[in-house]
């Protein structure tokens, strides 16, 4: 189905803020959720996590940083253009609790897509407090949004521009021990959610993680998105997306979306080559 | 009425006629359809060999009952125009039929002729029909009014959907298809390889149906974008479930999830759906090594390993059970083995080993010896343990077999299923009134034809009940 772009904003550097018409989607979806695109017919279908929605509009919004080939078509897309394909909502929402201390943990474009799930918990009843990481000052996102949806934001920077000087899990151990929560949520670059999994072991809190294989058709047929989650192979995108982060064999992960590393640069450069690329 | 006298006279002692076939050293390095297809001078003497039965027991055999007998008689008669237009009183599809479908054990199994001599090459010959009027596609569908009767869904639009579909808009129902992925046809579009069905045959044949009336959405997975409650709310009066069964049972054993270790859907997928034989020219990569070993003896272990073998891969496939057991069609495997895959038969593989990067480097395999018969009749395999030994590889491919996709089962509690399957009453409707189900989704995996038949009796049921049921009129 061809979705119309309604609005598009750069939130930093090679990160993008797109609104599209999606009127099912729109009425359905839960924060957790994905959708899968693909932004030309000559399109990878790619996930992105669902960011917001307007009733009114009709519209979902997304975040993309553009770090390869099909996210760099999808913010090429202006508004009035139509995405080719847009999918959803896809996997199960995020797992949510009331009345309890949470910490929604995320970094770089994860903070775009913890938004809805911080938002969630605080709507549910839930003390929530968000730590957001960015590389530097000018790389933060969604700030205001964020403020206006929990109790407490912390910002860390890699640079120390900003807030904390350090990276999330460093901020989150520095505010926090055992007890200071109950529950969380992490969502970013793996090596992150990693650390924030090792930091939180023992502690007496459960910890979420949203994690982000490569997926092909996001509806359970092909199992490409598969994971390990307490010896168990679990498929992501209809499993999950999010599993018990203290569960996941995140170094299994962070293989399995190395395979195509190689090619996708091939696919990159190829299409530089032949004169098509989109900025 | 008695049957006209006929033109010619039978000669069923003529030599079945040989499909010609792209040959095996192009093939294998080609993305072509493998099967060329009859001559019009083959039709003739292949037409003709057809004994005209006064009761043909092809007709009775075939699922759709394409009345095979009065098309061959056209074909035999060089009215080839004709020929599809009798098959088209059943089915819209001989382009893909005649292609994919196992008529070895159906009209062929059936023949008359086969009793004494090979029996006559129905699907070949239907293969024929069908390419032959490809051209008059469009003229076909212009005489068809714009349904205007009651909202009916099928969701899925693999085969068994498609032909509820022609059926359906045929009694003037407004149908709609909803699919979950962006392009249409289930398996045909996304495991069956272009060398064994042409995407083009596909889209030609599904773009009838569109000019018949028949509404296409993409990108709609029902229990996700809408459920089931929320369509009927819509105003579809009937529902029918043709999702098929595209959940890939895993092996279950160690190593599995190394790099370069596939399902056969996922493999297929970024193959068939995504193009990957193109990359980079298309966007989707696909790992394909020196050397690829496939698991199982099912039409998608051969479609992986012949297109592996063909991206320049050794290629073989290790079966649990020996080759009389392979479940196959029987032209697939020969056509596996002529172009030059290797078959490991009474093999199993029990572990899988990757390099420092978490790529798959080695199999560990058992050889298995034939026990008594199983549930299936068929004898079962037992490992020897003794056997167990280790093969270099690089990419690994699991085609052991599929269930339905619980997606949809899993946010609609009323749908009563067993192992995954909905089950369904003789009507084809499911434990929710005026919904119905049918193909891989009721079946587990089964076949195209059947799937077809299920598309069918459900559409029969839908207009049985709507068209008695007067509020819907
Ligand atoms: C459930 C889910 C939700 C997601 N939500 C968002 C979102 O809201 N916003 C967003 O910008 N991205 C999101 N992603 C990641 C996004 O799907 C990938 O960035 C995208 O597929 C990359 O495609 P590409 O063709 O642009 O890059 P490619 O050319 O495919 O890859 C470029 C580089 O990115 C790496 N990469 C590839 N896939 C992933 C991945 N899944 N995760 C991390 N790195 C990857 C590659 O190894 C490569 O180095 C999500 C992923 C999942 C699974
Ligand atoms: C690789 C391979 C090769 C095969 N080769 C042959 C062959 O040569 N001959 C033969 O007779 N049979 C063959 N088969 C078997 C045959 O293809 C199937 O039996 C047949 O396609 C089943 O048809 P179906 O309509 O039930 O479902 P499918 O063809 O499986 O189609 C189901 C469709 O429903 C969609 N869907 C699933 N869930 C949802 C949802 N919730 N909402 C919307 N859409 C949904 C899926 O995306 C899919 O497109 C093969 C199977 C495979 C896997
Ligand atoms: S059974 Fe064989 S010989 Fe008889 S009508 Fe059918 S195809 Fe012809
Ligand atoms: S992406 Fe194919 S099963 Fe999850």
């Amino acid at each position: 189905m061809m979705n119309r772009v309604l609005a598009k904003r750069e939130l930093a550097p090679l990160v993008t803020l797109l609104e599209v018409e999606a009127p099912r989607i729109q009425r359905r979806w839960k924060a957790g959720q994905f959708i899968i695109i693909r932004p030309l017919e000559s399109s990878e279908r790619i996930p992105l996590t669902i960011v917001d929605s307007d009733p009114v509009r009709q519209s979902i919004t997304m975040v993309i940083q553009a770090i390869g080939k099909t996210t760099r078509e999808a913010v090429s897309l202006e508004p009035q253009a139509l995405m080719c394909d847009l999918v959803g909502p896809l996997g199960e929402p995020a797992t949510m609790t009331t009345g309890k201390n949470v910490v929604c943990m995320a970094g770089g474009v994860g903070v775009a897509e913890l938004l809805p799930v911080a938002k969630a918990f605080h709507e549910a009843g839930n003390r929530v407090v968000a730590l957001c990481g960015a590389r530097s000052d000018n790389y933060r996102i969604l700030d205001t949004e964020l403020q206006a949806a929990v109790d407490e934001l912390h910002w860390a920077t890699d640079d120390g521009t900003y807030g904390f000087h350090g990276n999330v899990v460093q901020l989150l151990q520095s505010l926090a021990g055992p007890d200071t929560f109950q529950e969380g949520h992490v969502i970013g670059p793996i090596p992150m959610m990693k650390a924030a999994a090792e930091a939180t072991r023992g502690w007496n809190m459960k910890l979420h993680a949203s994690l982000n294989p490569v997926m092909i058709d996001g509806t359970g047929m092909c199992g490409g998105c598969r994971v390990t989650v307490g010896n168990e192979v679990k498929f992501a995108c209809v499993d999950g997306p999010e599993f018990d982060a203290h569960l996941v064999d995140f170094d299994e992960l962070t293989r399995r979306n190395r395979a195509y590393r190689e090619m996708e640069q091939e696919a990159l450069a190829h299409k530089c080559r032949v004169g098509l690329d989109v900025r | 009425m008695a049957a006209p006298p006929l033109k010619y006279k039978p000669n069923p002692k003529a030599p079945r006629q040989a499909l010609p076939l792209l040959d095996a050293h192009v093939r294998a390095h080609s993305a072509d359809e493998v099967a060329l297809g009859f001559t019009p001078e083959q039709v003739s003497v292949e037409a003709q060999r057809c004994l005209q039965c006064a009761k043909p027991t092809c007709v009775e055999a075939c699922p759709l009952h394409i009345d095979i007998k009065r098309f061959i008689a056209r074909l035999a008669e060089g009215e080839f125009q004709s020929a599809h237009d009798v098959i088209s009183e059943q089915s819209p599809f001989p382009g893909v039929c005649g292609r994919v479908c196992q008529h070895e054990l159906f009209c062929e199994d059936a023949c008359i002729v086969g009793r004494k001599w090979d029996p006559v090459a129905i699907g070949s010959l239907e293969r024929f029909a069908a390419d032959h009027a490809r051209l008059r596609m469009k003229e076909l569908a212009a005489s068809y009014p714009k349904p205007t009767g009651p909202k009916v869904a099928l969701v899925g639009s693999g085969p068994a959907s498609l032909i509820a579909a022609y059926d359906l808009v045929r009694w003037n129902y407004q149908v709609t298809i909803f699919e979950a992925l962006h392009k249409l046809g289930g398996v045909l579009a996304y495991g069956i390889p272009n060398f064994r069905l042409p995407r083009e045959i596909l889209r030609e044949e599904i773009a009838r149906l569109q000019n018949m009336g028949v509404e296409f959405v993409v990108d709609f997975i029902a229990g996700k974008t809408a459920t089931l409650k929320e369509l009927m709310e819509e105003g579809y009066q009937a529902i029918f479930i043709g999702t098929g069964a595209g959940l890939p049972h895993m092996m279950g054993i160690p190593g599995e999830n190394l790099v370069g270790v596939y399902t056969a859907n996922e493999f297929l997928t970024r193959i068939n759906l995504m193009e990957a034989f193109k990359f980079p020219d298309a966007p989707t990569p696909v790992r394909i090594g020196k050397r690829t070993i496939v698991v199982g003896g099912g039409n998608s272990a051969m479609d992986a390993a012949r297109w592996a073998n063909r991206m320049g891969s050794e290629t073989t496939i290790l079966y649990r059970r020996g080759r009389v057991e392979l479940k196959a069609r029987l032209e697939e495997i020969e056509h596996a083995e002529e172009e030059g895959i290797k078959f490991e038969f009474l093999a199993a593989p029990v572990a899988l080993y990757g390099d420092e990067n978490g790529y798959v480097k080695e199999i560990e395999c058992i050889r298995m010896e034939l026990g008594e018969p199983d549930e299936s009749g068929r004898r079962a395999p037992v490992p020897i343990e003794a056997s167990r030994h280790r093969i270099p590889v690089d990419t690994v491919v699991a085609a052991i077999g599929q269930a339905p996709n619980p997606t949809l089962q899993k946010v609609t509690p009323q749908l009563i299923t067993r192992r995954g399957r909905i089950l369904i009453d003789e009507q084809g409707e499911t434990s929710m009134p005026r919904v119905y189900a049918g193909g891989d989704v009721v079946r587990g995996g089964s076949t195209v034809i059947l799937a077809m038949k299920d598309g069918r009796a459900a559409a029969k049921a839908i207009h049985d009940t709507l068209s008695s049921t007067p509020e819907v009129q």
